[in-house]
């Protein structure tokens, strides 16, 4: 079983990355790009278990240890 | 004052502030290392700069994690001094014993200069030596060092006087040029609600001496040598 974690910067938190990449493809001329936002794709593999439980235990460590809640969210699924 | 210096895998201002505190100031310094559960008596603790543990998934997110900091947090809640410099302040951000996070600089860019910062209060430990206003000229050395917090915990600082150093121009004043990483307020360095945990992007420790340009940053240190030590329980 795998977890596919994504941990992306708030909306209200500015993305200077996101910006700079923004830029760079309006540069090179790729057009009609409303706003890019660059995060984080973790995937975490998992021995198995009881699928509720993973849920809690995955959504613990996002919050406690793989985003900080003041600048970023997550979302995730976990995979058989 | 008896200081303690928190060591972690990529800690790397941990000896330029021993030297500051043991050599300048003349103070009593051991290193604390980060598998250690207790910090022995020390009255100040210095989370020193650097890249604790590589910087890893966010500056300071695995640092806040480690034995040493469950005891400096103890440290801090007990009410003992608390100085986070650069990656310190991150961790103690991480941590909560400071509110609001650091970000990447807004120009992405890794920033290492002298900067001004105005001292906007005295009422802390840190700032007691300091005048209220006084501009001190000070390095910065980062790439993550652009504070970010919610609008209500922005007012809430301003509130509280909890901002304790701003980045202004040579003269003092408050502005967008004078802002090096996009700092929400220009915010350079805050404390927490009880005063005695202080965390700041600029580097105190490394402007102690003429010979190293400035010794600007004496003042926070030499304001933390003016507590009078209360015994740690």
């Amino acid at each position: 079983m795998k977890a596919r974690i994504i941990v992306m910067p708030k909306k209200t938190v500015l993305d200077p990355q996101g910006k700079t990449v923004k830029h760079a493809l309006e540069s090179m001329n790729f057009r009609g790009i409303k706003d890019v936002r660059i995060g984080k794709f973790m995937e975490i593999e998992l021995e198995g278990g009881n699928k509720a439980e993973l849920q809690k235990k995955i959504d613990e460590a996002c919050h406690k240890l793989l985003s900080n809640p003041v600048i970023e969210e997550y979302t995730f699924e976990i995979h058989e | 004052m008896k200081f303690g210096i928190v060591q972690f895998p990529g800690s790397n201002c941990d000896q330029d502030a021993y030297h500051a505190l043991a050599d300048v100031l003349g103070q009593p310094v051991r290193y604390i290392w980060h598998k250690d559960t207790t910090l022995g008596d020390v009255d100040c603790v210095v989370v020193p700069g650097g890249f604790s543990y590589g910087d890893y998934l966010r500056t300071g997110a695995i640092a806040r994690f480690s034995p040493a900091m469950k005891a400096v947090m103890e440290h801090a809640k007990s009410g003992g001094l608390v100085l986070g410099i650069c990656n310190g302040f991150q961790i103690l951000c991480e941590a909560h014993l400071l509110p609001g996070a650091l970000i990447r600089n807004r120009g992405l860019k890794l920033i290492c200069e002298h900067v001004h910062l105005r001292v906007e209060t005295i009422d802390s430990p840190f700032t007691s030596a300091a005048r209220k206003g006084q501009v001190l000229r000070i390095p910065i050395a980062h790439g993550e060092g652009n504070y970010f917090a919610e609008p209500k915990v922005i007012e809430q600082l301003q509130r509280e006087d909890r901002v304790l150093l701003r980045y202004c121009t040579k003269d003092g004043q408050i502005t967008d040029a004078a802002n090096p990483n996009g700092s929400l307020d220009n915010i350079a360095g805050i404390c927490n609600e009880t005063r005695n945990v202080f965390g700041l992007m600029p580097h105190p420790e490394r402007a102690c001496e003429k010979l190293l340009g400035s010794e600007d940053g004496r003042v926070i240190l030499e304001g933390v040598l003016r507590m009078t030590v209360t015994a740690a329980p």
